[in-house]
């Protein structure tokens, strides 16, 4: 107990303050208002790699990093489909990952929604004339919003899911 | 030159493997085979080994017997070529006799229909999926009390695909096999047809948190082939990028470490700190994964007086902020405690399996091409990280030094920059040949091998990532410890899946 004690007056505070972006405030309060309304306070999203080069999946992390902390607006990744409201969907679909992403999809309860997120889910992009995709998402489910990019920002997916909520 | 080609005619082509093997004690870094037919009707196979003593990278090199498409493997006495043996026989249908194991990598039987060869010059995609339905067969351990426990290809986390089979007796894992590729996404013909501008772009999509590696490996093939001269402030200006793409990519491991035993503050801070990077990435050069900076002949952003001042300012805080965090982590005993001992790789495991990169460097393999094959890392001083223990540990460590050493590079090329041009874009003459590209990314030692033609087509682009080495450490690390600690012995690896998927 000493220890600790010690160890927290040498230390001190070793948080720090985050500058934040007006921006970001402005679309997250928006969010939070709608989230709030629509989905009953939190919306939950099952996120699903289906064969991107993994800066996606990055940029979807750095979103709930502390600087863009999306949790705070009522939008969490969860572990399971089973728990989720939306699938948010990277890659161009890799044949191999055709049937994963179809039984992630039969797994979600109703009502579902479909995000695709990077320029190769919606068209293969890059990897379009590849012998191995399905040449985007939208072959093998039905989509409801798009976030284009390569990789997109992190403020580009809020966005885009103030967007989804708007529609 | 430092690529030296050695003809071997078939029935020598084992013999001279284990000569070179055992002579540069070097593992088969790339073994891939090349559709001649058309020219020789025959294919061409290599087999790569890197020979730090001579600098040179030693192709022994064979065509396979006219009309047929049979050779002799190598792999029961070179653990390392296994895999690519593999791949060989799954992309060309050429057939490695002897070889223990045939399963496909990353055309899965489930889809896949048998006798489609996406990387022969005559392949046509089927027309309809899997004819036949079969399975993949998974290695058995039978006995009593032994049970499975399948895990993805859809991981909890936000991660890419894979699939793990973990089998236990009690707590402690006593075998794990990954089946991999399901990520696969023909990227190797993709590049096939293609001009070199497309192939610059196209390499910053194999795997997105090395983008900058894999065009600056790609760039080195072609330079090599063209004979361009690149500019030296092109140079110090592209290991300023690469050691920015390291030190934002080890920050993220040593948070994922720390979020992977439950000590989650110091994750956060580490993703703040991954953060920031990335937006200075993004002030420096427009992307925050610093896409598009590679072109052939050198790169296309400069760094202004401002930039510089920009770079060295967020330095000084990283600095900072980095002193902070590894405080906190090495003062915690619990987090010490649980990454000692933690997925120990021995050396000779590693030597055999061909490991490389940080893996390899934390199990005492003293591996670091910025050492091995310097370039421009022979103008400043360098000290290459090791470790010997070669647990998550010596991982975590690898990583706390390499970042600072990273810094420090940094701080020196960035002294180097003067005035000059920084590509030599309008002297580009095209050439056909082969070169190998070579670059040492985060994760290891990153190989481009290109094949032009004359009006500077990409006939043949053959892509080894370090993960593609690595995955087999991982599966022999974690033997003998429990499946919670799985999560921390593979983000200490940290592996691409996309990278190895191609």
């Amino acid at each position: 107990m000493i220890n600790i004690i010690k160890n927290r007056i040498i230390k001190g505070v070793v948080t720090r303050a985050i500058k934040t972006d007006p921006e970001i405030e402005k679309i997250g309060a928006e969010l939070k208002g709608l989230v709030y309304k629509r989905f009953n306070r939190s919306f939950h999203i099952r996120e699903v790699d289906t064969g991107s080069c993994n800066a996606c999946e990055s940029e979807i992390i750095a979103t709930t990093n502390p600087i863009y902390d999306i949790q705070r607006f009522g939008i969490n990744f969860v572990a399971s489909p089973r728990h989720a409201d939306a699938l948010l969907v990277t890659g161009p679909v890799s044949k191999n990952m055709c049937v994963a992403l179809k039984k992630t999809y039969e797994a979600v309860p109703e009502p579902k929604f479909v995000i695709t997120c990077g320029d190769c889910a919606l068209d293969g992009g890059i990897f379009k004339d590849s012998y191995y995709v399905e040449k985007g998402v939208k072959n093998v489910l039905p989509v409801t919003i798009h976030i284009p990019g390569c990789p997109p920002n992190p403020v580009a997916i809020i966005k885009a899911i103030l967007s989804f909520f708007k529609k | 030159m430092d690529e030296a080609y050695i003809y071997v005619k078939p029935e020598n082509f084992k013999k001279a493997c284990l000569y070179f093997h055992k002579k540069l004690s070097s593992p088969v870094v790339m073994m891939f085979a090349c559709d001649e037919r058309q020219k020789n009707k025959c294919f061409r196979i290599y087999c790569v080994f890197m020979g730090v003593k001579y600098k040179k990278w030693v192709f022994v090199t064979m065509d396979t017997a006219q009309d047929t498409s049979v050779f002799e493997s190598i792999a029961r006495d070179i653990y390392s070529a296994g895999l690519f043996e593999r791949e060989i026989k799954e992309m060309f249908g050429i057939l490695p006799k002897g070889n223990p194991d045939l399963r496909s990598l990353r055309l899965h039987d489930e889809v896949w229909p048998e006798g489609f060869y996406p990387l022969r010059k005559d392949f046509e995609a089927p027309k309809s999926s899997c004819a036949e339905k079969k399975e993949y067969v998974f290695n058995k351990v039978e006995g009593e009390g032994v049970f499975e426990v399948p895990v993805g290809p859809v991981h909890a986390g936000i991660i890419p695909s894979g699939h793990f089979r973990f089998s236990c007796a009690g707590e402690p894992i006593i075998n794990l096999e990954a089946r991999l590729g399901w990520t696969h996404k023909g990227i190797e013909k993709l590049f096939e047809g293609k001009d070199v501008n497309f192939g610059v772009e196209l390499s910053e999509c194999v795997a997105g948190d090395s983008a900058f590696s894999n065009s600056n490996a790609f760039c080195h093939a072609v330079e090599k082939i063209y004979k361009i001269d690149v500019p030296e402030k092109a140079m110090f200006l592209r290991t300023v990028f690469l050691e920015l793409e390291r030190m934002y990519n080890h920050l993220n491991g040593i948070g994922g470490i720390a979020i992977d035993v439950g000590f989650s503050f110091p994750a956060m801070y580490a993703s703040v700190m991954k953060e920031n990077l990335l937006c200075l990435n993004k002030k420096l050069t427009g992307s925050r994964y610093l896409k598009g900076v590679n072109i052939i002949g050198g790169v296309s952003v400069d760094l202004t007086a401002w930039k510089k001042k920009t770079l060295l300012k967020v330095l000084e805080a990283m600095e900072k902020d980095f002193r902070q965090l590894k405080n906190m982590l090495y003062s915690s005993v619990s987090f010490m405690d649980r990454l000692d001992g933690t997925g120990v790789l021995k050396k000779k495991t590693a030597e055999d399996l061909g490991v490389l990169g940080l893996a390899a460097r934390s199990s005492g393999i003293e591996r670091d091409l910025r050492k091995d094959f310097p370039g421009v890392y022979s103008k400043i001083k360098f000290n290459a990280a090791k470790e010997h223990s070669g647990d998550v540990m010596a991982r975590f460590n690898i990583r706390v030094i390499e970042f600072e050493e990273s810094m420090n590079l940094i701080k020196q090329f960035v002294d180097k920059i003067g005035p000059g041009s920084i590509n030599s874009q309008n002297k580009i003459e095209f050439r056909d040949g082969v070169g190998l590209g070579y670059i040492e990314a985060w994760r290891g030692p990153l190989f481009y091998w290109v094949k032009l033609s004359k009006s500077g087509i990409i006939e043949r682009c053959k892509i080894v990532d370090p993960s593609f080495h690595n995955w087999e450490g991982l599966c022999y690390s974690v033997l003998g410890n429990i499946i919670p600690d799985f999560p921390v012995c593979n983000k200490s690896f940290d592996l691409s899946y996309s990278g190895n998927d191609l």
